[in-house]
């Protein structure tokens, strides 16, 4: 066998959320990445995102492109329907899926070859147009699966596990991201869950293009020193600008911090988010502002993290395109077909 | 003075127009094209434009065919030379005793024109000029002032131009009434100064009948309205931005919630080809009828796409509006020239289904039958039509559609057939017709989901890499493949009157030459047996056809008989008896031509013996 199914044991105390599921609900096959790579880090917490915001597993479309990122779909959410593209074309995909079908949840996995070389002009596509979805970019500045080649992301000065010096520079998908008018972008590392998490069920519920960067080591090939994408350097240069929590339907918003500190964003789809300002000047409603932050803490050798832009009144793709609510996919002959007494007066024009 | 009889005839000849690209002259041209179908004849008009915005030479040509004969003829009577550029070929490309209608505001010297020909002066940019100050205005009503002239040398009727003036500019009174007036400033003057009419005649007649008069592209557009896209996603490219821009104009009309106002459709501009066909196959795998429309270029940018549509088994449509190649090749001629590319586009072993429509009619059916076909067998279907058939008007049959169909939403698995505890498998044969069953995302909380992707997988959608289960998938391939033979559109077959040994296969816009070539090779004694091929794979009458007759012409617009290849391959025919009669300088193939190339084969053949009588 070519795959390894995880057993359907699961232990019946297990905790359950407001639809009944366990964490064991949202869960996929068994991962077959590094012991120890990032990404699996990061299946962790979009499964507990998904399970935290009681979505319903089968109601959300995983997509991805090629690469050990896009690998990752199969190991989480395994009720749902999962497409493993072509290699950096998944936000086309994407984007078709979501104009079938309004009604699902798109969850877009991508890595940083995959998004930020030959899919960068297709990731930039798909922000800029507002597809409502989830891009999570699992980024580890380095191609795992053919053993350790720079990616488009790696900092120049940076060095290879062979020793190579990178001498081009970086692509920064955040920035980018800002720039093309996404609507919702946060950067996150996958070794700090509890950013993390809160940052995904953000972007589920945000109604507009989400984009997030997870700084994701590799384990095999990207954990060394003189590498900016290994786990004790970004530990050692993170800079969160705030810490968030996510708060669905009507629970109370919790205010247990000073004051002065929080800041409350509702969402299109009534969930609130509590933002917990650490950098006390960060408003993260000023697109202009949080791009002149980035580079400005960037250029100190810096990663910020955290949610840096949000727009909550955010519109779609469906929005510009002024499609019907009912889901494109469900029409069927007597709702799209003008029938032939139309077609007779066509015919008649056309003499 | 001529030294040749001027060539007389009513309701048959060709004329051609000679105009600079992006002087307005396309409106006026198409309207005497229109006049002369009110009058009740039969037409066969064709642009010749260059990949170019302004300044080139453009050409349109109107064949006035009482016959009905709906090929190009080549050849032409009457040039309408509104080119200097051009001058001295469009002067040389008239036929023997035909005609030459210029601006005679310059004069000319008499070297520029020949003695075989008859020349007639019209001032036009005298009488603009006179007429008009706007320099716009001056451009655009001299062409409708040639309009009126020819009107009067070739005997049309007045009224009816008048009428279609009307409809053209129907609410605007002010153009109405300026358009008619430049009519008749170039009609008195012709009708007052020259000797009207002219030998070449357009006498009323009643040949057209209920025929309709539509640009494939535009029937193709409207079949994929009628078939029930509703995602389009597109990238523009020359021949094949109109169908989208048509679909966008078809289902702004038609196609809104009559309550919300809002869109039953999503029509995307992508970034680049590659991005369009990504949507369509997202939005097919989603359950969504989707298309794309494009040209070679187009196809070789989507390949990689169409290897994950035919593996991964997603239905899409590719609408191929075919232009010379290879590489950027000539941008705005026809040709019929990317067969192999499309029937095998990807790496590895793909087949592709292609549908090849004759005529706008059979676009608009076609069209809406791909997205039936690609959702039955789970795959690319391509729309093969050419800019011949995509760019031009034709006289077509009307379109049709059936109010009691339904659409053909191919194997789906229901939540309810989940329920029932029906084993899905996505890749399970169940039926033996190598087509399996799939789901659309969401069905079911529990069961029926699955991943689709392009490795290797087993018949449960299980990512695997074990040699005997990649072999097994892709021989389901092949059984699917099979089965499609009998559900895509047949053959068409037509024989001599008498028993024969030669036959002929041809396909798409080379049609209604072809037709015509039978006449002519008739009329040469040549006697041959007709196969029109609407798709591939081929059905098995193809094979039947080859093995009933010694020698078959395959009739293409291409350099390497591209369907000839397929059949040779797809047969495992000997290409002997398969005779490639090839056309492709980017012009559409004429019925002269054709009748010649294979009435010289056929004399060739009764004084050579045959190499198996030989052999």
């Amino acid at each position: 066998m070519t795959y390894i199914a995880k057993p359907k044991f699961s232990h019946p105390g297990l905790k359950k959320n407001d639809l009944g599921y366990t964490h064991r609900d949202y869960e996929g096959k068994i991962s077959t990445l590094c012991a120890g790579c990032g990404h699996d880090s990061i299946t962790a917490s979009i499964i507990e995102a998904c399970y935290e915001l009681s979505i319903e597993p089968h109601r959300v479309a995983k997509i991805s492109g090629i690469g050990c990122s896009s690998k990752t779909p199969d190991y989480f959410l395994g009720n749902s329907h999962g497409f493993n593209s072509v290699h950096g074309r998944m936000p086309s995909v994407l984007t078709g899926a979501n104009l079938a079908n309004r009604d699902l949840i798109y969850l877009g996995v991508s890595g940083d070859g995959d998004s930020a070389s030959i899919g960068f002009g297709q990731f930039a596509h798909s922000i800029r147009r507002g597809v409502n979805m989830t891009y999570i970019v699992e980024n580890n500045g380095v191609y795992g699966l053919t053993k350790g080649q720079f990616s488009a992301t790696a900092d120049r000065g940076s060095k290879s596990k062979k020793g190579v010096t990178n001498t081009d520079n970086a692509i920064d998908l955040v920035a980018i991201a800002l720039q093309l008018g996404a609507t919702f972008v946060a950067r996150s590392f996958s070794g700090d869950k509890t950013q993390l998490v809160p940052l995904i069920a953000a972007a589920i519920g945000h109604k507009g293009a989400s984009f997030i960067d997870v700084i994701s080591p590799c384990i095999a090939f990207n954990n060394h020193a003189g590498s900016t994408k290994s786990f004790d350097y970004v530990r050692e240069h993170n800079d969160a600008v705030n810490r968030l929590d996510v708060l669905v339907g009507r629970d109370p918003i919790a205010v247990d911090y000073a004051p002065g500190t929080v800041q409350v964003v509702e969402q299109h789809d009534g969930s609130k988010i509590a933002l917990r300002k650490i950098d006390a000047d960060y408003d993260p409603h000023d697109r202009l502002g949080a791009q002149t932050f980035l580079a400005r803490h960037a250029a100190k050798g810096q990663i910020v993290t955290g949610l840096l832009y949000v727009d909550p009144d955010a519109e779609d793709l469906h929005s510009h395109l002024n499609t019907v609510e009912t889901p494109l996919n469900t029409l069927e002959a007597d709702m799209l077909c003008p029938g032939s007494s139309v077609l007779d007066k066509i015919n008649a024009s056309l003499r | 003075m001529s030294d040749k009889k001027p060539i007389s005839s009513v309701n048959d000849f060709v004329v051609r127009f000679a105009n600079v690209n992006g002087s307005g002259s396309a409106s006026a041209n198409e309207m005497f094209a229109r006049a002369i179908l009110r009058h009740g004849v039969p037409v066969s008009p064709r642009n010749i434009f260059p990949s170019n915005i302004q300044g080139l030479p453009t050409w349109y040509e109107v064949r006035v065919t009482e016959a009905g004969h709906l090929g190009a003829r080549g050849g032409v009577d009457m040039m309408v030379a509104m080119n200097p550029q051009t001058w001295d070929k469009d002067v040389a490309g008239i036929e023997p005793g035909g005609y030459l209608f210029y601006d005679s505001t310059k004069p000319m010297p008499s070297t520029k024109f020949r003695d075989d020909i008859t020349v007639i002066g019209v001032p036009l940019t005298a009488i603009t000029n006179s007429t008009y100050t706007d320099p716009r205005q001056r451009q655009l009503f001299k062409n409708i002032i040639y309009l009126g002239a020819l009107s009067a040398l070739l005997e049309m009727d007045p009224k009816l131009i008048e009428q279609l003036i009307g409809e053209q500019y129907k609410g605007k009174e002010k153009l109405l009434s300026s358009n008619v007036h430049a009519l008749h400033l170039g009609r008195d003057w012709a009708l007052q100064n020259l000797k009207c009419p002219i030998g070449l005649r357009v006498r009323k007649s009643d040949k057209v009948g209920d025929r309709i008069f539509i640009e494939g592209n535009s029937a193709a557009a409207l079949g994929a309205v009628y078939g029930g896209a509703t995602v389009c996603a597109w990238y523009p490219i020359t021949p094949s931005s109109s169908v989208a821009e048509a679909f966008t104009a078809h289902c702004k009309k038609y196609r809104h919630d009559p309550e919300t106002g809002k869109a039953k459709y999503a029509i995307v501009q992508g970034e680049d080809e590659l991005a369009s066909i990504g949507i369509v196959i997202g939005a097919s795998w989603n359950g969504a009828r989707a298309f794309t429309a494009t040209s070679g270029p187009g196809i070789s940018l989507m390949t990689e796409f169409i290897g994950l549509s035919y593996f991964a088994e997603i239905p899409a449509v590719i609408m191929n509006i075919q232009r010379a190649g290879p590489s950027t090749g000539m941008p705005t001629r026809t040709q019929q020239c990317d067969i192999i590319a499309c029937a095998y586009a990807s790496h590895g072993d793909t087949k592709h289904v292609l549908l090849f429509p004759e005529d706008p009619a059979e676009a608009f059916e076609f069209a809406a039958a791909a997205f039936d076909l690609a959702e039955r067998i789970q795959t690319t279907i391509f729309l093969m039509l050419d800019l011949d058939i995509g760019m031009n008007h034709r006289l077509c049959r009307p379109l049709k559609w059936d109010d009691a169909k339904q659409y053909d939403r191919g194997k789906v698995m229901t939540a309810e057939m989940l329920e029932e505890g029906r084993d899905f498998g996505r890749y399970l044969d169940v039926d033996g017709d190598g087509i399996p069953y799939r789901t659309y995302p969401g069905t079911h909380p529990t069961k029926g989901s699955y991943f689709t992707r392009g490795t290797s997988r087993d018949r449960y959608a299980r990512y695997s890499e074990e040699g005997s289960v990649y072999a097994d998938n892709m021989q389901r391939l092949v059984r699917k493949f099979e089965t499609a033979q009998d559900l895509v559109p047949r053959p068409l077959q037509a024989n001599a009157e008498r028993p024969t040994k030669y036959g002929v296969i041809y396909f798409g816009s080379t049609s209604p030459a072809m037709d015509e070539a039978i006449g002519l090779l008739e009329a040469r004694g040549h006697q041959l047996d007709r196969l029109r091929i609407r798709a591939f794979p081929f059905h098995s009458s193809v094979a039947s056809f080859l093995a009933e007759h010694d020698f078959v012409y395959v009739v293409e617009q291409n350099r390497d008989s591209q369907l000839r290849q397929l059949i040779v391959n797809e047969n495992g025919i000997d290409p002997v008896r398969l005779v490639p009669i090839v056309h492709y300088d980017g012009t559409p193939i004429t019925a002269r031509y054709i009748a010649k190339a294979i009435g010289d084969h056929q004399d060739h053949l009764k004084v050579t013996p045959l190499r198996k009588a030989v052999s």
